[in-house]
């Protein structure tokens, strides 16, 4: 059995009990609603994107520790990035999830900071869709704001 | 194994369940997670094994004598099941995929031959989703009304209103005992009132064949469902039960092979009970299992198993209030005669999935989640819980490891 400590590393639980960007953005920034039909989480993404460019990023809903800090972690890191970047920072996140879509070339130059801390959860496979419920949240409400 | 002369010890009815008696890393494995499915003893693995290797063959199509052998042991477990729950005839036993199914078949046969436009259909806020689904389907396709019997602050039915809310139902469906909450329903009482308004009346037993002794006859239900790896058979099966003159009436619900007696290019005439209902091949050596199961429980006696879970409830319930005072939620009755060995829990802001992934450090098996529940999950307020149920198998120790464990999850959050 892995360790529980791979799982539960000090930043997840630093972002788990002080959440950023938690809250709520009014429209015209749009919003997508994610769900986890395992645990009967749900987060909801808050997006603004102006230009091609993520302004602004919040979220909320209710989850366990390893969905809340990984959607906190997310929303410190594409704030301010492109659509595009963002795009790329997903793919290369999901590619750690060991949830790489073998159509899309991942880069694996980019840097993903504090959330490499979530590489442990791979090794508990029943809680990778805990880790990625706020990102393919995230995916939907870009698809909502490119339209 | 136990038998029915013998005094009831869990400690020693554990020693059946081989999964049980694996060690992880040095500590035993603590299974309470048998509300989700129960562990499986040593007769009906080895009867199952046996059939296979020695007996298995098509039934109900073969002339030859394997055929013939299968058949019968085939039938033998269905009169078993018939006898376990008191049905005045195998007729009245229809296998399934799982009890779900059994209620989607309740659903589409009954209810589509049954319900138009307006009809009403009363369920209960304690239900599964597989009890509330089907009714939601046929919901958009008829257009039937949906009403809802709800809970009292100590999580039981609130039937102050039971009148008003049958008055013009056609169909009562509800649970014996909430997979959630561990509640037990009044079942008689639910079933008297919902004919004393001219309703049938349905009762997903799931949670309640495994636990205690099941007669359909003195329920006075109409049709009965519950599922066989509850209650120590395999997974993949499923019982319908039903009064045979209801059956009779309805419809088929899957169409092929074994459910007709003629099929004609111009149409088909149904077999008779219970290959009705039963389409295609059927779990031959899972029915099989079945029957081991229940001759297996009978053994050990149902009322005794009642007795020990209401005992564990009575533990479970000291020790965890003792230990955890106001850390610790139970969603569910105080009163262990009221309710199974099921309990869901809120404890010290963790969330559930949380708290099971950590208690798995200690061999701990509990569910996290919403079981299948979503609409009593957001009226007891809460997300999701853990939950612990405990069956015949289950020990003090079990649930000494299980407040053990909690306590180290504090560690952690």
């Amino acid at each position: 059995m892995p360790g529980i400590e791979d799982l539960y590393r000090e930043i997840i639980l630093d972002h788990y009990r002080t959440p950023r960007n938690r809250g709520e953005l009014q429209p015209p920034a749009i919003s997508s609603e994610g769900h986890n039909p395992l645990c009967g989480d749900d987060i909801r993404i808050y997006l603004d994107v102006a230009d091609g460019v993520v302004r602004d990023v919040k979220f909320s809903g209710q989850g366990c520790s390893i969905s809340q800090s990984s959607t906190s972690m997310m929303t410190v890191a594409i704030k301010g990035k492109t659509v595009v970047e963002v795009g790329a920072f997903v793919r290369r996140f999901k590619h750690m999830m060991t949830l790489a879509d073998n159509d899309e070339p991942v880069d694996e130059s980019i840097n993903l900071g504090d959330i490499e801390a979530l590489q442990g959860v791979v090794k508990f496979p029943v809680r990778i869709k805990c880790a990625t419920l706020g990102w393919n949240t995230l995916l939907e409400a870009l698809t909502e704001a490119s339209k | 194994m136990a038998g029915a002369n013998t005094a009831f010890d869990a400690a020693v009815i554990r020693r059946d369940f081989p999964v049980l008696a694996q060690q992880i890393e040095g500590k035993p494995l603590v299974y309470l997670d048998s509300a989700n499915t129960s562990q499986k003893p040593n007769i009906v693995i080895d009867t199952m094994a046996k059939f296979m290797r020695e007996s298995y063959a098509p039934i109900n199509r073969s002339a030859y004598t394997l055929a013939a052998n299968a058949t019968e042991l085939f039938e033998s477990a269905r009169n078993s099941v018939a006898k376990f729950i008191n049905a005045n005839s195998s007729q009245e036993i229809v296998f399934t995929k799982n009890a779900t199914e059994a209620l989607n078949l309740l659903v589409n046969s009954w209810g589509r031959a049954n319900l138009k436009t307006g009809d009403v259909v009363l369920l209960t806020h304690m239900e599964h989703h597989a009890n509330i689904v089907p009714w939601q389907m046929l919901q958009q396709e008829r257009g039937i009304e949906l009403r809802w019997v709800p809970l009292t602050s100590d999580y039981q039915l609130d039937l102050t209103s039971l009148e008003t809310l049958l008055s013009g139902v056609k169909v009562f469906s509800f649970t014996s005992m909430s997979n959630v909450l561990g509640t037990i329903n009044p079942v008689e009482k639910l079933c008297a009132a919902a004919h004393a308004a001219g309703a049938i009346a349905i009762v997903d037993a799931c949670q309640s064949v495994p636990h205690t002794h099941t007669d359909v006859r003195a329920l006075g239900a109409d049709f009965v469902t519950f599922s066989s790896h509850k209650m120590c058979g395999p997974s993949g099966l499923g019982v319908l039960w039903g009064r045979k003159e209801l059956l009779e009436a309805m419809p088929p619900f899957l169409g092929g092979g074994n459910m007709i007696s003629d099929v004609r290019l111009d149409g088909f005439t149904c077999a008779e009970l219970p290959a009705k209902f039963e389409a295609g091949t059927p779990p031959i050596a899972e029915v099989v299992g079945l029957g081991a199961a229940v001759e297996f429980l009978s053994g050990v006696g149902m009322a005794d198993i009642r007795q020990h879970e209401i005992a564990m409830s009575s533990y479970v319930l000291d020790l965890l209030t003792t230990r955890f005072g106001d850390d610790i939620t139970i969603h569910g009755p105080r009163n262990p005669e009221l309710r199974g060995a099921t309990f869901s829990f809120a404890f010290r802001g963790i969330h559930p999935h949380d708290l099971s992934q950590v208690l798995d450090q200690s061999n701990v098996c509990v569910r996290a989640g919403h079981h299948c529940a979503k609409p009593l999950m957001k009226i007891i307020g809460a997300n999701a819980t853990a939950r612990a149920s405990f069956y015949l198998y289950n020990t003090t120790a079990d649930a000494d490891a299980l407040a053990d464990a909690l306590d180290s999850a504090s560690d952690i959050f």
